[in-house]
């Protein structure tokens, strides 16, 4: 059998030095060591705030026992002079998967999905795995130990990376000497969280970062509810999360917006959650810093991409670019704004490119006392170890980095890396500098041999007058030897000797190619003089982020002004119909006064002589700035909500801004039977997600019928419902159960909070308003029956296109529709939808709505809407009230939007002709008085793309050009999601 | 079990619903037609306020003013402050090839293969179509219907949209090839933490190399006294010989100017680009080879983020700007779509194209593309009557409202389907 090698090293290194004291030992006798080591004569910083200049480390058994100008030392000390090195505390990362093997991703399961849990005894979901438990899957990693050592690093807190609940974590020394005895400094020491599916799990749910963030949700309430003891069976996972309540909470986010995801679901269950960052923090960093988290964060900084192509470099967007060159500025924009945060090696593409892209964090203005406490105090601060780790303090464990001089400095040599009291050797501290030219006096001739490269791997070149001759040079342990050939090559000369460090002389044995044996002696002429580094220290150019940051954002947050709009023809989508030469003046967002020659009153005039203007457009059915449309693990997925994946940098807000577009309901798809709860937006281009979602928003969910929820286009036969029969029956079961959940609720009995039945109680209770993709008439009716039968209503219909064909039985039950102008033949159930079908609906009295369901049409709206003039003949008032006041009143935000009429918000769009025509252009879009698209300042905007993309390929070139990696051109995939992207 | 469901779901439905067939094609032109006083708008840039437009025998026999002095005959229409066009034609369009996109078995325009320009829309095309049907109350009365999908997608043909099948449709048969350029940067694939993305197409010069050397052969192929058999060789000599056009679909400024000059460095003839989504980078090239471009409609997104919002509107305008010929073709967008050709044209005066010359674009341009511009496209004496009469300007959604239509003289139904049902429900209403 053979023993692996590691196996022999624990053996032996655990029993000589690391035995407790109450373990037997039978191959030798006991013996300890209680022998102190004192490091004098370093610059030691104990903190990265408190550093001693010549002083004293004193350390014994793993421990620091007092550093100081004065230590007294006890007599049985062992002696390191310094000698003018410096010390640190090694780093710490708290976000590391050290020891602990990667699960291995599951195999596919055939063409249907897994929709139940593959466990018994554990919470219902295969993702949440807080029961997992990283000391359980540990195993000392030897190699990953001592790169991580060479890169600074004394400790880290491992876990195992997968899933949504990942367990606890376990805190490590990266102690090559010690056993696990010694390098677990805790088992339990952080509950671990993500918003990623493990990968080793095969089912379904949640298949979007909505139902992600549903479950973490749900999950913590199940755990109340478990902790009260009102279940009566085992759930090991909600034990195991219970138990681990009180560790710290570290969960994965990976990008700005997600940490303001997930601190809201802290914010929900009192848990304040060590998040890990994105890197993008930057971009929004006023509201990181209001979350109050602390944060871990990567600095996998970007190459510049290889732009030399132009067609190529044509590809890449300047949101991309941006990101290379402001992404290095994100730490110091966040220790600029106080906030604690903890580095990580997470997302390096090698632990070797940590350095270097530490050392560019500080080039771009990190200062090297927030490098430094980002990588000790902090992490040990957020872990609650800061009595153990992260400092040089008395009773601190003696992790500790030697090194020639200050660490942040990219010539500075990381000589040790103390663990635990247990020397690391990274490069010999002892070994002498022999880099410089020199004579070289061997046999009969001299030669001019000069030693370059790194101290502790040095080359060599040796010439013969201007000839240079084909040599070899190793250097280790003070110990030397070269080999050159003759300048015929047909000779080789070899010499070895020991450098001293006293000397200016190199001397030792030779080897004449003739076997003879005498001497050589190089004499130093001149020392080793360093490549003049790039030291052009000017600053690296940075450009400015924009509103949002990427191309088209503002640079200012658009602002409310006061406008009179003079002299247009006002749609007001009212009773008023069209007014001829009218003013309309906008203040405070609102409108203040509609009427002929109003004054200004300090407001910016705006002529609009031949100009129309009319509400803004609102668009009932998109799905454009979202990340995630459908939650499509489950048939029902009422608990999640498309606001938490509001979008606000996507560039379809901004080009339906420039169609007039000023609101939009961002629904759910039509996975589902019940879908997800919707977003109502406005779209003020620049803000955040929380800014554009509507203050006090009216309550929405998207339901849905018909071929999608039954799959029938895509292969998919194991999932209720495949026929309409089934989803009448899902709908029925799910308000019974909801009925039944409210019932309960409301009679004061204990009950498990569900947030898909609370959703569902809403709709039964008149809260919150059904939007249902419908299709055929058939199922149009079963619906309205369903809800009958509950005794509520369905507020709209989307898509309905055989609305015509009941649309007298939807006016009676007293539903709304927003349908498509002129969409058909795509699908089996579409065959008999027709343009017509607005027409005929508004005829028997339904407030109709023209809809887009499409980043491309929610852009030109106005046109759609001129279409049911066409198709049915509807007067032109009406066609514009279908995508201003009927939408609006389908989203009961017709109080506040959706015409032209004193005091409602100032959503206006100025229209070069009549907003119906084809031929219309809109030449301003206002939301409440502020003006988020414009046609002059669309025209500088583009020049501005053009002047800084310009700009940062030429940095990039530059990149290049100093021989820095590169990535190849690549640009992200534009979404364009409909109802069922999945 | 499924399969077989949907087939008896299919056979009930066509059963039950009456009038699912399309409209009765009209017969051949017996009598006359005189078109009295409208805005005739010619396809060709120029405008009659007040014509007289007479045509016989399926010929256009008399344009001129109203107030000629001569004799109307036949029948005549008073079509006072009404507008008159030419039937309107779409290219690259599947029209006929597929009739509901989500089910397979309706689907016939993308046939298994890479090189396969012997596959032709001409005989699959289903004259009978619903989709095919509703062109006609917009104006698209013609149009070059095209096989999708694969490098070489197979041979198009040019019909017309009222008949009883696809001999009766045909007016080009065969007319040209259709050819997807690769891309020199396309979707990579899945990597973990960064899903897909675009990046550069390491095997840009290898798919390149496998048109150019298919077209190389072909060439040699007919050359020779041929005695093998080798359908898609075959299929491909009207490209040397001038007989057949070659569509090119390429977008991106290097991916256009690598398809032009290889083919016809190779010997083509003919070649229009088709898509040309960076092709106002390179109008000069184009010029200076000839090409002419079936541009991407303006109802699009553009394709970058950084791209003018308004790239799609005006890119149809900046090449005709140029100089160059350019027609309009929504290649990649569904079927239905065909019918709102006129808006395309619409949304160009939008961005400062005349109305006239917008028209054009999806008249006398498409006609002489498709080569079709003898018999079609424009009003003009000894040409085919195949025009239509709106109560107002066509290239507007509100006053496209078409109350006659012909095609080769023959007097068409503007009733479809979706005009039946209409009816059908606002009776069932009415009569409440």
């Amino acid at each position: 059998m053979r023993i692996p090698f590691y196996v022999l090293v624990t053996l032996f290194y655990g029993l000589s030095l690391s035995a407790q004291d109450y373990f037997p030992i039978n191959d030798g006798v006991k013996a300890e060591n209680n022998n102190f080591t004192a490091f004098i004569n370093a610059k030691i910083h104990i903190t990265p705030t408190k550093v001693l200049e010549k002083g004293t480390l004193l350390i014994q058994k793993g421990k620091v026992i007092e550093t100081g100008k004065n230590v007294q030392l006890p007599k049985n000390t062992v002696l390191i002079d310094l000698n003018g090195k410096s010390i640190y505390p090694s780093f710490i990362d708290i976000y590391s998967d050290f020891g602990v093997a990667k699960p291995k991703p599951a195999t596919s399961g055939g063409r249907s999905a897994q929709y139940g849990p593959s466990r018994e005894g554990y919470y219902w979901n295969d993702h949440i795995m807080p029961e997992n438990d990283a000391i359980s899957k540990f195993n000392y990693d030897r190699k990953k130990a001592k790169e991580l050592r060479e890169a600074g690093f004394g400790v880290v807190n491992t876990h195992i990376q997968d899933g949504i609940a990942r367990g606890n974590g376990a805190l490590i020394s990266l102690n090559d000497i010690g056993s696990d005895s010694d390098r677990v400094l805790a088992d339990k020491s952080a509950q671990y969280f993500s918003l990623t599916k493990s990968v080793a799990k095969r089912q379904a749910y949640p298949t979007s970062l909505m139902g992600a963030l549903a479950l973490l949700r749900q999950m913590y309430f199940d755990a109340d509810w478990y902790a009260q003891g009102n279940v009566t069976t085992k759930d090991l996972s909600l034990e195991a999360l219970n138990t681990n309540k009180s560790l710290v909470q570290i969960i994965e986010a990976k990008d700005k917006d997600n940490i303001l995801r997930v601190d809201k679901i802290g914010d929900m269950f009192n848990i304040n959650y060590t998040i890990l960052a994105g890197g993008n923090e930057f971009e929004s960093v006023a509201e990181i810093k209001a979350t109050n988290a602390n944060l871990i964060v990567p600095i996998n900084f970007p190459d510049p991409y290889d732009v030399s192509d132009p067609y190529l470099a044509n590809h890449v967007s300047l949101e991309d670019m941006r990101y290379w060159n402001q992404a290095p500025t994100n730490p110091k924009v966040l220790a600029e704004n106080n906030i604690t945060f903890g580095l990580t090696l997470h997302g390096q593409k090698s632990t070797s490119a940590f350095r270097k892209n530490l050392l560019k964090a500080i080039a771009y203005g990190l200062s090297k006392t927030e490098a430094l406490e980002a990588l000790t105090t902090a992490p040990a601060q957020i872990l609650g170890k800061s009595n153990l780790i992260g400092s040089l303090q008395s009773g601190s464990q003696a992790n500790f980095l030697i090194t020639s001089g200050d660490i942040f400095e990219e010539e500075t040599v990381l000589y040790e890396n103390w663990v635990q009291g247990q020397k690391h050797i990274i490069k010999d501290k002892e070994l002498i500098d022999i880099r410089g030219n020199y004579n070289l006096a061997a046999g009969e001739k001299v030669y001019q041999l000069s030693i370059t490269g790194d101290f502790d791997q040095p080359k060599a070149e040796v010439k013969e007058g201007e000839d240079k001759l084909t040599s070899k040079i190793e250097y280790d342990d003070n110990w030397l030897s070269i080999s050159f050939n003759s300048k015929s090559g047909d000779q080789v000369f070899r010499l070895s000797g020991m450098a001293t460090s006293s000397s200016d002389i190199l001397k030792g044995k030779l080897l004449l190619p003739n076997g003879t044996e005498t001497t050589f002696k190089a004499t130093k002429t001149s020392a080793y003089a360093e490549k003049e580094k790039d030291k052009s220290s000017e600053k690296p150019k940075v450009v400015p982020i924009t509103f949002p940051n990427i191309g088209y954002g503002y640079s200012q947050k658009p602002k409310q002004e006061s406008v009179l709009f003079k002299n247009a023809t006002v749609w007001t989508s009212e009773d008023e119909g069209i007014l001829e030469h009218t003013d309309v003046l906008v203040k405070n967002g609102k409108i203040a006064k509609i009427g002929v020659d109003l004054k200004p009153s300090g407001a910016t005039i705006v002529d609009a002589t031949g100009k129309h203007l009319t509400a803004g457009i609102i668009d009932e059915h998109t799905h454009i700035a979202a990340l995630s449309i459908n939650e499509s693990g489950q048939n029902s997925s009422a608990e999640v909500k498309m606001e938490d994946v509001v979008d606000p940098k996507h560039i379809g807000i901004y080009r339906d801004l420039a169609g007039g577009v000023t609101s939009a309901q961002l629904l759910h798809g039509s996975a589902n039977p019940i879908g997800g709860r919707s977003a109502i937006l406005k779209l003020k281009w620049g803000a955040n997600a929380d800014g554009m979602i509507y203050d006090n928003s009216p309550k929405f969910i998207k339901f849905a019928l018909g071929e999608n929820v039954k799959q029938s286009n895509w292969n998919s036969y194991s999932r209720f419902p495949q026929t309409r029969m089934g989803v009448e029956q899902t709908f029925i079961n799910y308000f019974q159960r909801a009925k039944a959940y409210d019932i309960k609720k409301k009679s004061g009995q204990p009950y498990r909070f569900d947030e898909e039945m609370e959703t569902l109680a809403e709709i039964i209770n008149g809260e919150r308003f059904i939007s249902c993709h419908s299709y055929v008439q058939s199922e149009i009716n079963m619906l309205m029956k369903v809800a009958e039968k509950f005794n509520f209503k369905i507020n709209t219909f989307t898509h309905i296109l055989e609305g015509y064909k009941v649309a007298d039985k939807m006016a009676e039950h007293g539903v709304g529709a927003s349908t498509f102008s002129d969409w058909w033949a795509y699908k089996f159930e579409v065959n008999d939808a027709i343009p017509y079908n607005a027409a005929i609906m508004q005829s028997q009295g339904i407030t109709v709505a023209i809809n887009s369901d499409d980043a491309e049409m929610s852009r030109r709206l106005n046109q759609e809407a001129a279409k049911t003039v066409k198709y049915g003949g509807m007067t032109e008032l009406e066609a514009w009230k279908m995508v201003t006041i009927n939408p609006a009143k389908l989203l009961h935000i017709d109080d506040r939007v959706g015409s032209i009429k004193e005091g409602k918000d100032a959503d206006l769009v100025l229209w070069n002709n009549n907003p119906l025509s084809v031929y219309a252009k809109v030449e301003k879009t206002m939301i409440e008085g502020a003006v988020y698209f414009d046609l002059e300042k669309d025209q500088q905007q583009r020049e501005a793309i053009k002047r800084e993309k310009s700009l940062l390929i030429n940095l990039m070139l530059k990149e290049k050009d100093k021989g820095g990696p590169t990535q190849e051109p690549k640009k992200k995939i534009q979404e364009e999601l409909h109802c069922d992207s999945l | 079990m499924k399969i077989f469901r949907i087939t008896i779901a299919l056979v009930l439905l066509s059963a039950t619903i009456k009038g699912t067939a399309q409209q009765t094609p009209a017969g051949v032109q017996k009598e006359a037609f005189s078109i009295e006083g409208a805005v005739a708008h010619l396809g060709n840039g120029e405008v009659i306020e007040n014509s007289l437009i007479m045509f016989e025998g399926g010929k256009i026999s008399f344009v001129g003013d109203a107030k000629t002095r001569i004799a109307r005959k036949g029948t005549i229409i008073k079509a006072d402050g009404k507008h008159l066009y030419p039937g309107f034609i779409v290219t690259c369009a599947s029209l006929g090839l597929i009739e509901v996109d989500a089910v397979r078995a309706s689907n016939d325009k993308d046939e298994i293969g890479e090189l396969i320009p012997h596959v032709r829309s001409l005989i699959a095309y289903n004259a009978e179509s619903k989709v095919v049907e509703s062109m006609r109350p917009n104006g698209v009365l013609l149009g070059q219907i095209s096989p999708k999908g694969g490098t070489i997608s197979g041979t198009s043909s040019v019909m017309q949209f009222d008949a009883w099948n696809w001999e009766d449709a045909v007016i080009k048969a065969d007319d040209g090839i259709h050819l997807t350029w690769p891309n020199s940067f396309k979707l990579g694939p899945f990597s973990q933490g960064q899903g897909r993305r675009y990046q550069p197409n390491e095997n840009y010069a290898k798919e390149k190399e496998k048109i150019i050397s298919f077209l190389k052969n072909a060439l040699a192929y007919g050359k020779s006294a041929v005695s093998e058999i080798n359908p898609a060789y075959a299929a491909t000599q009207g490209l040397f010989n001038g007989a057949q056009k070659l569509y090119v679909y390429a977008d991106g400024e290097k991916e256009i100017m690598d398809a032009i000059v290889k083919t016809k460095d190779l010997g083509v003839k003919k070649v229009v680009l088709v898509g040309g989504y960076q092709a106002y980078k390179i109008t000069e090239f184009l010029k200076e080879h000839d090409i002419s471009v079936l541009v991407r409609a303006p109802h699009n997104l553009p394709s970058s983020d950084d791209d003018d919002y308004d790239l799609p509107y005006k890119l149809p305008k900046i090449l005709l700007d140029s100089g160059l010929l350019v027609a309009m073709q929504n290649a990649s967008a569904k079927n239905f779509q065909n019918r709102n050709l006129p808006f395309y044209a619409g949304q160009l005066v939008q961005q400062g194209l005349s109305k006239e010359k917008a028209l054009q674009m999806i008249t006398q341009n498409p006609a002489k593309i498709l080569g079709i511009d003898q018999e079609y496209g424009t009003l003009e004496v000894g040409k085919s009557a195949t025009l239509f009469i709106s109560e107002g300007d066509a290239l507007d959604m509100r006053t496209n409202q078409l109350s006659r239509a012909f095609i080769d003289g023959r007097d068409i139904s503007l009733e479809t389907h979706q005009t039946e049902l209409w009816r059908r429900y606002m009776e069932k209403y009415n009569g409440k």
